[in-house]
């Protein structure tokens, strides 16, 4: 066999062991999705979206569970976004390259792999008690936002990099200053990566129970919130609640609530893909 | 000194990139409405002697300049001078065609924009007669809210060269303005260099030899830094004074 020979055996190998891998992936969560949707779909109907907490698991909806998603969707958005932004344009083209902003660079990233349990324990001293938010909406969205700060500022930038130097230059030489070249030519350019980092970091929020458990949001409440300073539950808190009771019928609105979950998952992620795809075919270099 | 009015001066000028230094004492004066050419081996620093006279470089971390640079006999590297007043002054293109990812329209009156002009009559003029003076309404008149990158390499060069008359410049600087593109869009580009220099005052950075005698009144080689002559094109293609200079145009290095 000559070394050509070995060579392209090797890279059939490859090619058969990713496709395997790839496939394993797959058929894993087709097998749980399956799953979820034979045990929660026939459960999901109008009542189990617009009904209350209950004790009986045949009464009981996700009502205040989805309306609290929502809520806790949009304010960590509200705070969220802008600051993330901002700190990602600033880091990219303003800071000077400093060893400060190294050192700043590294631990944002690493701020990234924190787990979130820990961003809970932050939120509740920082929001729960000193600010004396309590476990209330706000409170919340202010812990869901440092969780996903990171990463939008991480993608902000890498977003940002993208964009050529060139198309700086050219709005440079054409007088303009360093903030209208940021507003005019970069944010718009990298607009489509930007949305695609955010989205994906609004989804890792969306399904977030454990952070949100610690700084008191309650499995049990019995009215949908109504403005920022109200108690709340979310979707996965509810889940994690019905999961750990001994009843079967629990665990069918559990699966219900997780369709539900995954649909707006879903949704956010096929949003993403859409504004990437969008943005990709407009600016092209 | 001679009592005539230099359009751009460079006088001592040293220019370094951290601790190196890309530009050594450099002497020059250029006249207005003439085109002058830089030439000399890749890396000896026309690029960046081109970027000092509108201070691109002003945004490379650790770039700093020695000496006086002087627009109109006036000095550009000091506090009241402001950059984005300077560039409305002296414009630049670029190696590589960069209109942005924006229609025809939109680039060109970019400079105008951000100046904060918003009249429709008033853009769609300087619009129209930017690109009559590039030669490119003929072309892209029925294409003006069309993306620019739809344009050819030439065209969207053309583009750039009306992007940067838009905002009435007296000077424009072109860094290799034609090293990307094919030889008719080349050709194009000098003729067109040949109309604006009755308006304008040029600089082009070529590594073109040709170029560089076709296009350019009076021509300046440098070398590792170093501003070696600086002649009339004529005379420097005939009879160069320094061996350096004589040997590089007659390609025997570059
Ligand atoms: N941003 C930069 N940082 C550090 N050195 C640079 C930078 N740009 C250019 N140089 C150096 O300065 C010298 C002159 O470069 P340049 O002006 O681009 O040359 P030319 O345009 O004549 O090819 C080169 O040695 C180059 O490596
Ligand atoms: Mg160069």
């Amino acid at each position: 066999m000559t070394n050509a020979d070995k060579n392209r055996l090797k890279d059939k190998a490859f090619q058969v062991f990713g496709v395997f891998c790839t496939f394993i992936g797959l058929v894993v969560l087709a097998i749980f999705l399956i799953d979820i949707i034979i045990e929660g779909a026939s459960r999901i109907d109008w009542d189990f979206l617009t009904s209350l907490p209950s004790r009986r698991a045949s009464r009981a909806g996700i009502y205040t569970a989805w309306v609290g998603t929502l809520w806790v969707l949009v304010l960590t958005s509200i705070i969220a976004f802008p600051l993330g932004i901002a700190a990602g344009v600033y880091l990219e083209e303003y800071s000077k390259k400093t060893k400060m902003a190294n050192f700043l660079e590294i631990n944002i990233a690493n701020l990234a792999g924190v787990p979130s349990i820990i961003y809970g324990l932050l939120g509740m001293e920082m929001f729960g008690r000193i600010m004396g938010l309590g476990g209330s909406l706000l409170a919340g969205a202010l812990t869901l936002s440092l969780l996903i700060l990171p990463i939008i500022i991480v993608t902000t930038r890498e977003a940002i990099k993208a964009v050529p130097r060139s198309i700086r230059d050219a709005s440079y030489a054409l007088g303009a200053s360093k903030w209208q070249t940021t507003w005019n030519q970069v944010l718009p350019a990298s607009f489509g990566g930007i949305m695609t980092g955010i989205i994906l970091s609004l989804s890792r929020a969306v399904g977030e129970a454990a952070p949100l458990i610690v700084i008191g949001a309650l499995a049990y409440v019995p009215f949908v919130p109504t403005s920022p300073t109200d108690e709340f539950t979310v979707l996965p808190i509810q889940i994690f609640n019905w999961t750990s009771r001994p009843q079967a019928d629990f665990l069918v609105n559990a699966a219900a609530a997780i369709i539900i979950l995954l649909l707006i998952t879903f949704i956010l992620n096929g949003i993403a893909v859409y504004l990437r795809n969008k943005w990709q075919k407009r600016v092209k270099w | 000194m001679s009592k005539k009015n230099y359009k751009l001066e460079a006088r001592n000028l040293n220019a370094y990139y951290g601790s190196f230094q890309a530009l050594k004492d450099i002497n020059i004066a250029m006249e207005e409405k003439a085109v002058t050419a830089f030439i000399g081996p890749s890396g000896c620093g026309k690029s960046t002697f081109l970027r000092t006279l509108n201070r691109m470089n002003d945004y490379i971390d650790g770039f700093r300049v020695e000496g006086d640079v002087l627009l109109d006999g006036k000095e550009i590297y000091t506090k009241d001078v402001r950059v984005d007043e300077l560039r409305k002054e002296v414009g630049m293109v670029f190696q590589k065609p960069n209109p942005f990812p924006k229609t025809v329209f939109e680039n060109v009156v970019y400079g105008l924009k951000i100046q904060g002009i918003k009249d429709k009559k008033r853009l769609t003029e300087a619009a129209e007669s930017s690109l009559r003076k590039t030669a490119l309404w003929d072309e892209v008149k029925d294409k003006l809210d069309k993306s620019a990158l739809a344009l050819s390499g030439g065209q969207q060069q053309r583009l750039c060269i009306a992007r940067a008359l838009a905002i009435s410049p007296s000077v424009i600087l072109m860094d290799e303005p034609t090293s990307a593109l094919d030889p008719i869009s080349t050709a194009k580009i000098e003729e067109l260099i040949h109309e604006l220099k009755k308006d304008y005052t040029i600089v082009i950075v070529t590594h073109n030899m040709q170029q560089a005698g076709r296009v350019s009144d009076q021509t300046a080689f440098f070398y590792m830094g170093e501003l070696i002559e600086f002649a009339k094109t004529k005379t420097m293609f005939t009879s160069p004074k320094h061996d350096r200079t004589q040997n590089y145009i007659t390609g025997r290095f570059g």
